[in-house]
């Protein structure tokens, strides 16, 4: 018997809402199958289960409460002899991505059981959005709405299905009053939450890890010449992304200096063998999340196409699941679409680096004595100084850098 | 295909990258990334789409010419088969 636990879907992660259940009681659980979905600071998460089983008991009904971290939500009866197991990649400390599922004996008290579906508030007249609802906007409305420091969820949309229009922002703005509310309003709470659970996050991997910078100009022009001589030769749904090199440079790269790839648990590095690079996605409403994608170093070129947009969409439709959430053994981040040349970002915790990409400028260029114009790319890393050192940090720019010299190798 | 036509079903595809999009917003003679703030992935998103929907190839270094919505209709109008 084991109980089903709110998981922690990364280090920023303190609280959940059970949304939806996938599975009743009495129903089997395969390993790995999706049976719930849990809102978080972040998105709506898919969560699937570590073991095989049965759905003994629902503890928590959808619709609830926001829940702690590790609170028992479902009791599964696991198979005949069949071990409680932790999600893949590694075993998070308290402080960590926590496993799903943990033995029943070892649990703290449960919470009390509602024996109904706990009704849900009904929202105010003058919120417009749900907690959790997508507020539906237009961008250029959404800008418009933060030049004029309008709170867009406060607004009752007149387009189409509810949507803001740019009218209604400009009215809003208008018809204010001069003092702000005292409390925001639920769908503003939700960003709130976002960016709580954001600044948690990274006041902690500044306040715990003593990161170290390194940045180095790799030249592109073998990698953007191979990649536009294939991409010639691809019908346009078989197109390969620049950023897609880039990923599988990094986690190749990781091959040739482990000690980067893995987390920083009980007080030491713990390297993970398998590598599974988060990339940052930026959400339409502000904020980001960084989910995973697994064995990055051994997919190919087109496997990891296919897997990175799939996880843009995703991430940006609120389906993620929750192995992507934890998993990440290291994260790469790329401004270069928005015109930065460099990003030196924040470890997200406990992993041990960070990779970053900017954009790709034509540049004068030393090759062989002559000064030539060619494509850079300025490549970045962030090291936790308690796992690595600089001496380790400088092989692996240095690796990253001859790999995407034979872009016909990745 | 009259040009109010293809932007019509060039201003659904563009809903489809960005579903938050009001089209009547959308000024056709800026930038479709810069307006809808869409990154690599959208953009590639929408060439497919467009690709799909007119029954067009579009190569690469054709990308330059779909960089606004009038751009985009003016290129399609004269690749698409009538």
């Amino acid at each position: 018997m084991t109980d089903f636990l709110m998981p922690k879907l990364g280090a920023d992660m303190t609280q959940g809402r059970l949304i939806e259940w996938f599975k009743k009681p009495g129903e089997r659980i395969a390993r790995g199958e999706v049976i719930a979905v849990v809102e978080t600071d972040k998105a709506n998460v898919d969560v699937e289960s570590w073991v095989a089983g049965t759905l003994e008991k629902i503890l928590i009904a959808p619709g609830g409460d926001w829940l702690p971290v590790g609170t028992p939500l479902a009791v599964i009866q696991t198979e005949a002899g069949a071990a409680v197991a932790a999600p893949p990649a590694f075993v998070a400390p308290p402080t960590a991505a926590a496993p799903i599922v943990a033995p029943t004996a070892a649990m703290p008290p449960v919470v009390p059981i509602p024996q109904q579906p706990a009704p849900r508030a009904p929202s105010p007249e003058a919120a417009p959005v749900e907690a959790g609802e997508r507020v539906r906007i237009s961008p250029i409305a959404r800008k418009r709405a933060v030049d004029l420091g309008v709170d867009v969820a406060a607004i009752k949309g007149s387009g189409p299905q509810g949507r803001i229009t740019l009218d209604d922002v400009e009215r809003a703005a208008r018809e204010r009053p001069a003092v702000p509310p005292a409390s925001p309003a639920p769908a503003a709470d939700k960003r709130q939450r976002m960016r709580d659970a954001i600044a948690a996050a990274m006041a902690r991997s500044k306040r715990e890890i003593p990161h170290y910078y390194l940045a180095t100009t790799i030249e592109m022009s073998k990698a953007l010449a191979w990649l536009t001589e294939t991409n010639a030769r691809l019908s346009v749904t078989e197109r390969l992304l620049a950023g897609v090199l880039l990923v599988k440079a990094s986690a190749l790269a990781l091959r040739e200096v482990p000690e980067l790839n893995g987390f920083w648990i009980d007080g030491r590095a713990q390297q993970s063998e398998a590598i599974h690079t988060g990339v940052a996605i930026s959400l339409r409403g502000g904020g980001l999340v960084a989910p995973a994608i697994h064995d990055a170093d051994k997919l190919t070129l087109p496997e990891l196409m296919q897997r990175f947009t799939d996880l843009v969409a995703r991430a940006r439709a609120g389906s993620l699941k929750s192995s992507e959430m934890t998993d990440p053994t290291i994260t790469i981040t790329s401004l270069g679409e928005r015109g930065v040349e460099a990003v030196y970002g924040v470890i997200y915790p406990p992993q041990l680096a960070l990779v970053g990409f900017g954009k790709v400028v034509d540049r004068p260029w030393a090759v062989d004595g002559a000064v030539g114009v060619r494509p850079l790319v300025t490549a970045t890393l962030s090291g936790d100084h308690r796992a690595t050192d600089g001496h380790r940090g400088a092989l692996y720019l240095d690796a990253l850098d001859r790999l995407l010299q034979e872009p016909e190798k990745l | 295909m009259k040009n109010e036509e293809i932007k019509s079903k060039v201003l659904g595809l563009l809903a489809t990258v960005v579903p938050e999009l009001e089209p009547a917003e959308l000024a056709p003679d800026k930038s479709i990334r810069d307006q809808l703030d869409i990154d690599s992935v959208d953009f590639l998103n929408l060439v497919v789409g467009l690709s799909k929907t007119f029954g067009i190839e579009i190569p690469e270094t054709d990308y330059r010419h779909i960089y606004t919505v009038d751009s985009c209709v003016a290129y399609i109008a004269a690749h698409a088969k009538a």
